[in-house]
């Protein structure tokens, strides 16, 4: 049986990990090598990397990490950060990611992602979608575009890292990336995110159900609880955390052990 | 320390980095070419792959390989396909037009409307043929990754070496003779993968 993937987040500015590991006694708990491997052996089922480097004459640094971190990972690696043409891509899976997130460049132009899946293939192109539920009784008119807000819509999508609104529904707009070839959607409640009171339920489930293509889903997490609710309410195929496990608040074990006992197939830890 | 000489058939399909490294880490030194005289001289072939199986098919003509492989596979060298490199050593798929390389009988489709393609992530593995060397001490029901959209159909039912459920029970392994090939990656299975890699050098230690 297919098993919902738990799935930790790193923040990488300038080839160190920021907020990593702090509660385990690491060598080097800015590394972002020995953080894979950690979170490999503690069961993750892969990994994301998202490149925060605001300086665009350090943004090479991240082609070193990752060719660094997949000698010795064998699990799925994805990266997003910063990525915004085919040659940015084409050289990051050849450091060795499995995988790479567009999320602004593909709202720039979402025929990068058209031309990166035929390139690539959908497999490795993952769409990440940062979206903000949209204030009731918001004065939207009804452009009768293909992807953009109409008076209906609950979710939009922004970019450049939650800050910057863009006129586009979430749901049609994932709709429209599944179409155009995106393997996957990385899914992030703008609302929810760093609150820690749980994913956005209904968003996910929105999306979830919209798309043929999985859907992994982000912001909020703050207990196994809230990981369970994601992933049988929220359907998605799989749950991205960040602070729960970089702080110790739970461990994989812990979150997987918890999933397991509610009825969720996941990959036992002994396998990893 | 000399393992086994393997070579990674690299015809332009992307990223063989990852198959490279998993088999480094197992003390392997593969060399990755497209070059008959390299391939002829290694002990075994990895055919790995991803994508779309009429563009696979275009580049392996294109490096003149396509008579290559059926002929190396007909001789009974070692050779062990990963995802579209199980894929394409069917007759046809539904997935393009192109002719794949017939040298298992069947078809690859697409899978039932429905479910979310591609069937991404780790999916437990039924082992039809647990004494085959490639799996040994490999428990009954382990975990790989998979991630693929279409889904090999075999005439015969004796090459199928493993079953995976998504929607439909579908062949996730074959094996005939000294062919071995995976629908899942090894590579980015951790382990258990490493695992079956590792059973796969010691079948061509033993031949070699």
């Amino acid at each position: 049986m297919l098993t919902k993937r738990i799935i930790p987040c790193l923040d990488v500015d300038a080839g160190r990990v920021v907020k990593g590991v702090s509660f385990v006694d690491l060598k080097d708990a800015g590394d972002p090598a020995e953080l894979a491997s950690f979170y490999d052996h503690e069961g993750a089922d892969e990994l994301v990397f998202l490149d925060i480097t605001a300086s665009s004459d350090k943004r090479g640094i991240m082609e070193e990490v990752v060719k660094k971190v997949s000698e010795n990972l064998f699990i799925p690696l994805t990266v997003g950060g910063g990525l915004s043409s085919i040659d940015d891509i084409h050289r990051m899976l050849d450091a060795g990611t499995d995988k790479v997130s567009l999320n602004t460049a593909a709202v720039h132009d979402w025929s990068l992602v058209a031309a990166a899946s035929n390139r690539f293939g959908a497999q490795c192109i993952v769409v990440a979608v940062d979206a903000r539920s949209v204030p009731e009784n918001a004065p939207i008119a009804n452009t009768g575009g293909t992807f953009t807000l109409d008076p209906e819509s609950r979710w939009e999508v922004y970019t450049h890292g939650g800050r910057k609104a863009t006129g586009i529904d979430a749901v049609k707009w994932c709709r429209h990336m599944a179409g155009v070839g995106a393997g996957e959607i990385l899914l992030t409640s703008m609302d929810a995110d760093g609150h820690k009171y749980g994913y956005d339920l209904e968003l996910t489930s929105a999306v979830s159900e919209a798309v043929s293509i999985p859907v992994i889903a982000s912001g909020g997490a703050g207990s196994p609880e809230h990981l369970l609710h994601v992933l049988e309410e929220g359907k998605a195929d799989a749950a991205l955390a960040a602070s729960i496990f970089h702080f110790g608040t739970y461990s994989i074990a812990e979150v997987k052990d918890y999933l397991a006992d509610h009825g969720v197939p996941i990959r036992p830890i002994q396998e990893s | 320390m000399s393992g086994p000489n393997i070579a990674i058939i690299d015809y332009g399909a992307g990223n063989l980095r990852s198959v490279t490294k998993a088999l480094e880490s197992l003390g392997a030194k593969p060399l990755v070419t497209s070059d008959p005289k390299e391939l002829e001289a290694a002990d075994a072939l990895i055919l790995p792959g991803q994508g779309a199986c009429d563009s696979a098919m275009v580049a392996l003509e294109a490096h003149e390989l396509t008579g290559y492989v059926q002929k190396t596979i007909a001789s009974g060298k070692p050779f062990f396909g990963v995802c579209l490199g199980l894929q394409l050593l069917f007759d046809s798929t539904e997935e393009g037009n192109a002719d794949c390389l017939g040298i298992i009988h069947g078809r690859v489709r697409r899978f039932p409307e429905g479910l979310k393609v591609p069937h991404m992530g780790w999916n437990t593995v039924e082992l039809q043929n647990p004494e085959h060397p490639v799996f040994a001490e490999i428990p009954q029901g382990s975990h790989f990754y998979f991630v693929h959209s279409f889904y090999a159909d075999p005439d015969s039912s004796d090459v199928v070496a493993a079953t995976t459920e998504y929607g439909l029970n579908f062949c996730s392994a074959i094996a005939q003779g000294n062919l071995v090939a995976t629908q899942f990656h090894p590579e980015k299975s951790g382990p258990t993968g490493l695992r079956l890699y590792a059973n796969f050098l010691r079948m061509v230690g033993s031949l070699a």
